[in-house]
């Protein structure tokens, strides 16, 4: 049995496709989850309760909208280009789950155990702003189009330093692979000495996923809902779960990077594991959450203004800092 | 210094965790929602709600037809045709309220020199079309049938600020 999973194209495809189930439908569980810890977050910091009928506790309050969702009609505007509308809640929808392959949930438990995970990750990141891009081209509505531009300028804004901060980490690790910058962090977790890059990033994958105090791609209160205003029903949906499933992607490489993936604090229980990797992207999900009910949105050129005159210089010399501590004090790791 | 003093605060985010802090400790508060159509808030006595023609204990209809609250409702929601019934007493023979037009403002009920027309305490009498709003004599009087009990002991209560 397991030389025909091993072994053969055959096996290794299933294998593969098994995998993949396993990730993606605890993964959509969550998202759908995601949706109902944001209202009852939101709901409890304004002292409101949230939604409390459907269910015990409204626990199936997102299935009911799911449901509402699929049984709406999918309104495509006359003057948008109909193919490129339909297919850019699909392309940011896969490029979520796509990036989810490297993502290594316990030791050696990855789909993909790739040598340049971190660039993989890091490139699909990337690509998620032409969905946006499309979606606000395509609608030919000026709010969609607006927010289109807002959201590509700002993607790229925050990958700069984003990437200083990756470059920071894998200097400290020596190695692209996912797993090995977890296994790195054995002795401390990388949180604690690189302790403001780990705030930079946490900021930057805010605006990377466009929410708030970043969400001005969206902004309601400006250009109503930004790239997916003119988007309805399943389409919607699409970009819904993909915005929520790239939280929870960001909220990973968090933990992955800087809070020691399934390491347990000071190495207790490490037979645990994915819980452990699971509850502390869950703690990653309730900053974005707190965060969202406690800032107000940036004005767009304060967001530029952080991205390029803070952010980058910040992480660029703590760049040149941790390079230069690592060389001084012969702490380079062997590769 | 001053410089030195502003980015360091800046840079260390005191002011965002101070934010979050409070965030926080409304996080933990009780909460204030009402369970709505299971739990209900408090009315005042003085509360606008649904309309009601008053009778007197004896069954007579208090409405004599004088049509004040027709000339001061300022959104012209009520009509009222009147003429003397067999026994001489002045009495209404229509009394409309246009609900859909109807502001609450309550002047109507300040303006009756018998009480007979008030505003209830019943604010949930939403219907699912339009024609069942507009309501007319039959339907006030028999709201005011049903809520006379509440209605009196509410006008009892406001009484010495009237």
């Amino acid at each position: 049995m397991a030389d025909f999973f091993y072994n053969t194209a055959v096996g290794i495809v299933i294998l593969t496709f098994l995998q993949a189930l396993a990730l993606l439908v605890p993964l959509l569980i969550g998202v759908a989850y995601l949706t109902l810890a944001e209202r009852k977050v939101l709901a409890a910091i304004q002292i409101r309760k949230g939604p409390n009928v459907v269910g015990p506790f409204g626990l199936l309050q997102p299935f009911a909208d799911a449901l509402k969702m699929l049984m709406k009609e999918t309104i495509i505007p006359s003057g948008a280009n109909r193919i490129l509308f339909l297919l850019a809640p699909m392309l940011t929808f896969m490029l979520a789950m796509l990036a989810w392959a490297v993502i290594p949930v316990n030791d050696g438990w990855a789909i993909a155990d790739i040598n340049v995970g971190i660039l993989y990750l890091f490139a699909i990141s990337s690509l998620g702003v032409y969905g946006i891009i499309i979606a606000g081209w395509a609608s030919n509505s000026k709010y969609a189009f607006l927010g289109a531009l807002r959201s590509a300028a700002q993607m790229v804004s925050y990958e700069v330093s984003m990437g200083f901060v990756l470059v920071t980490v894998l200097l400290c690790v020596g190695s692209l692979n996912l797993t090995d910058v977890v296994r790195a962090q054995q002795t401390v977790w990388f949180c604690i000495p690189l302790f403001p890059m780990f705030i930079v990033f946490f900021i930057s994958t805010l605006a990377e996923t466009n929410r708030s105090p970043f969400d001005i791609p969206e902004g309601e209160s400006e250009i109503v809902a930004g790239f997916f205003v003119e988007y309805s029903a399943m389409a919607f949906a699409l970009f819904f779960l993909g915005e929520y499933a790239n939280m929870i992607l960001m909220s990973g490489m968090t933990t992955i990077l800087f809070l020691g993936g399934w390491l347990g604090p000071f190495g207790i229980l490490p037979q645990l594991g994915v819980l452990w990797f699971v509850l502390k992207i869950c703690l990653c999900l309730f900053f974005f959450l707190w965060i969202r009910g406690t800032m107000p949105r940036y004005r767009y050129d304060q967001l530029m203004r952080l991205g390029w005159k803070v952010f980058l210089p910040l992480s660029l010399g703590w760049l040149v800092l941790t390079a230069g501590a690592l060389m001084a004090f012969g702490w380079l790791p062997n590769v | 210094m001053a410089m030195i003093d502003r980015a360091a605060r800046s840079l260390l985010l005191g002011e965002l965790l101070q934010g979050l802090g409070l965030t926080l400790r409304y996080f933990f508060k009780p909460k204030a929602t009402i369970n709505y159509p299971y739990e209900k808030g408090p009315l005042s006595p003085r509360f606008k709600g649904e309309h009601a023609l008053r009778r007197y204990p004896n069954g007579e209809e208090r409405c004599i037809a004088c049509k004040l609250c027709e000339a001061i409702c300022p959104a012209q929601a009520i009509t009222i045709e009147a003429e003397p019934r067999t026994d001489g007493s002045r009495r209404t023979t229509r009394y409309d309220i246009d609900m859909t037009k109807c502001i609450y403002c309550g002047l109507c009920e300040e303006a009756c020199p018998v009480d007979a027309i008030v505003e209830g305490p019943n604010f949930e009498f939403a219907t699912e079309t339009r024609e069942e709003l507009l309501y007319n004599k039959e339907r006030l009087l028999a709201n005011g049938d049903r809520w006379e009990p509440e209605i009196a002991r509410r006008l009892e209560l406001d009484a010495p600020y009237r």
